[in-house]
């Protein structure tokens, strides 16, 4: 018994040294930014890239001797922690980063399925978090103080049918997609609205489903190629991707084939391979043949982690240059860390024109960007090559 | 006319890989009155394996410039001896120790074998989606407004080779008299030195090297593998495997197309994402008239799962 009392008392001081210690730092006016990204778990590549990119930035404010507010340089503090890829655990890191270690602002988590509960956690405790890579509208609907860094759903659809539209003329539609999965159906059913306002009624002559774990597809299509479509808009992930994009030219379909941001990942040519040459989707980058900013970037990162960066990379960096903006444009920086992230959340709101790596930006009141996509073809080296721009 | 051609091709394809490894639970289930839940997985495993064979021969032989049809066979050959062996090993491992406990308890060990199966392909392979290697250069015939391609016929040309030789090995050999005597009764035909620790084995050889062959094929069709893949497919199979009528080989065969074609023409007709629900209500209706399938035999012993 004595024994145990000891102990606890040895952890009750150990805590409360640590936590004085914190105290202290705090004093010592550091900034603090979090970092919540999915490093295991079963997509531990955007992981790997979110943690990448951050240490890229820091490395920037290193060299510039730390981020300057009103005229006095502040030094900066990464704190990265793992989500695993998990809701839970989003929330718990969330949690942890903004109560323990006073982080101004969270960058991340990076897909929808992490950034909507952990958006929630954030908002609650009144600290700006900006997503990079969540598409879904929840992220940052009624949540003032939830970011992201990439376009919505409701602005992808109907600009992809849009996009048809002005380059080719089409006027029939078909569309494939899985019935059982959130971001296929939404963007399918976007996209067909868009078009049926463009082009009448009963323009998307086939809107055929599937659901996941489907690996044929010879039925849907064959109803689809019968139809007489002009085109064929495949807003699905890249194994599926592969699949459709496949058997849809077994069956003679030579038209063009849509995508969405989904079919990103260099993972769609490896599985798709020759078949999906010609295709276009729309991003929110594309590496090949970009200029400017955007190139400096792209150099830079494959000069330091001897890969070519993607969406991910692209959208971390703009995310964690919008939060250093709005810290730069704080009055002063109080070490009052309710205070300043309420501020923080105020000059992120009105950051308008900001030129970032995947173009330019200006937030909503809703928190989400506007800004351009990006229509990609797919090179007859697989390349994922740039179109077009698409502006709202 | 053409729109139902292009169907019947496609339903053709489709069934042909629901009759392969429906042939495998039916087999299993005439010998040792249990459904192999674990089946799916060995399909699974089989295309797996498969892969990794034909990555083999690739690098063996790509240099040398063998045809693309003799990896393919060759890939087949031994990606099916090979997977013949997880079916004896689960047999034995799995199996065996429950051949006297309740029916129920063997199925359970068949669904855990199943996920032993996905949860190591995980370690082994990792999560990733794996692109099965084109063995064939794919070409595409147009016939009169129908597309066929040389997969399409290979596909359908093998399985029904292996389910001839299948036929021919159960009604004209030793061996096959055997297993069809040990389906007609489990514990005499023991008694007169047949042993059931030959004949079950070989039962789990067959049924799992058909999964292999049916797996590679499937790579050839739809060149992406991923870790649960077998799961749906076996659970369908095994929905096949009941409607051909209980332990029946032709039933099974026949049932599987017969599913295949149910599916690709529920979805010809109406809306696809009706698909499942109107195909499998058929399914449902056409137990209701023939519980024991199209094939099926009315004994007792038929109720013990």
């Amino acid at each position: 018994m004595k024994k145990l009392s000891l102990i606890l008392t040895a952890i009750f001081f150990t805590l409360f040294a640590l936590s004085s210690s914190g105290w202290c730092w705090g004093k010592k006016k550091i900034i603090k930014i979090g970092i919540n990204a999915p490093i295991t778990g079963d997509i531990p590549k955007v992981g790997e890239n979110t943690k990448n990119t951050a240490k890229m930035w820091l490395e920037d404010i290193e060299k510039a001797g730390g981020i300057e507010i009103a005229g006095k340089k502040y030094p900066v503090e990464l704190v990265i922690e793992d989500n695993e890829a998990q809701a839970e655990s989003a929330v718990k890191v969330n949690t942890k980063m903004i109560t323990e270690d006073e982080v101004i602002t969270v960058i991340g988590p990076q897909s929808s399925k992490q950034a909507i509960p952990a958006g929630g956690v954030a908002d609650s405790y009144a600290t700006p978090m900006i997503s990079p890579w969540s598409t879904n509208p929840d992220t940052t609907k009624d949540r003032p103080y939830v970011f992201r860094g990439c376009f919505l759903d409701p602005f992808q659809g109907p600009m992809l049918a849009n996009f048809v539209k002005e380059e080719f003329g089409f006027t029939k539609a078909a569309v494939l997609y899985d019935v059982a999965s959130d971001y296929p159906k939404g963007l399918a059913e976007y996209f067909k609205q868009a078009w049926e306002k463009n082009n009448g009624e009963g323009s998307v002559v086939s809107y055929e489903s599937f659901t996941t774990k489907d690996a044929d597809f010879s039925s849907q299509l064959t109803k689809i190629i019968n139809s007489g479509a002009e085109v064929l808009f495949v807003p699905q992930y890249y194994n599926e991707v592969a699949l459709i994009v496949k058997q849809a030219r077994e069956l003679g379909w030579k038209k063009p084939i849509l995508g969405s941001d989904s079919w990103g990942s260099s993972e769609t040519i490896t599985l798709c391979g020759s078949d999906c040459y010609g295709a276009f989707f729309s991003t929110h980058y594309a590496s090949a043949g970009a200029e400017g900013i955007t190139k400096e970037f792209i150099d830079r990162y494959k000069k330091k982690y001897s890969y070519v960066p993607d969406d991910v990379c692209a959208l971390t960096w703009d995310s964690l240059k919008l939060a250093q903006k709005a810290i730069e444009a704080l009055v002063e920086f109080s070490g009052d860390i309710k205070k300043d992230r309420e501020n923080v959340k105020k000059n992120l709101a009105e950051i308008a024109n900001f030129e970032g790596v995947t173009g330019n930006m200006s937030f909503t009141p809703d928190g989400d960007p506007v800004k351009c996509a990006i229509i990609v073809k797919i090179s007859d080296a697989g390349e994922f090559r740039f179109y077009k721009s698409v502006c709202p | 006319m053409e729109y139902f051609l292009q169907n019947f091709i496609n339903a053709l394809q489709w069934g042909s890989f629901y009759a392969l490894i429906a042939l495998g639970y039916s087999m299993v289930y005439s010998i040792l009155m249990l459904f192999n839940f674990a089946h799916g997985d060995i399909f699974m495993s089989g295309a797996y394996i498969g892969f990794c064979i034909a990555s083999l021969f690739i690098f063996l032989f790509g240099g040398v410039g063998a045809p693309g049809w003799l990896v393919m066979i060759l890939t087949i050959i031994v990606s099916m001896f090979l997977t013949s062996f997880i079916g004896v090993l689960i047999e034995k491992i799995g199996y065996r120790p429950l051949r006297n406990a309740p029916r129920a308890s063997a199925a359970i060990t068949g669904l855990m074998i199943g996920i032993i199966l996905e949860t190591s392909n995980i370690a082994i392979f990792g999560t990733k989606r794996i692109a099965f290697p084109p063995l064939v250069e794919t070409v595409t015939y147009n016939i009169a407004g129908i597309f066929i391609t040389n997969k399409k016929i290979i596909i359908v040309a093998i399985s029904l080779f292996l389910m001839a030789g299948l036929h021919f090995f159960i009604e004209k050999t030793k061996w096959g008299m055997a297993m069809r005597a040990m389906s007609y009764d489990f514990f005499i035909v023991p008694l007169m030195g047949v042993s059931l620790n030959v004949i079950a084995p070989l039962t789990f050889a067959i049924g799992s090297a058909l999964a292999a062959a049916a797996g590679i094929l499937y790579g050839l069709a739809y060149p992406v593998l991923d870790p649960y893949m077998g799961i749906l497919l076996g659970w369908k199979a095994f929905v096949a495997a009941i409607l051909g009528g209980r332990g029946s080989i032709l039933g099974a065969a026949l049932a599987g197309f017969l599913l295949g074609f149910i599916e690709i023409f529920t979805a010809m007709i109406f809306p696809s994402t009706l698909r499942d629900l109107i195909a499998y209500s058929i399914i449902l209706i056409i137990l209701t008239i023939r519980p024991h399938g199209f094939f099926g035999k009315a004994h007792s012993s038929s109720l013990r799962l």
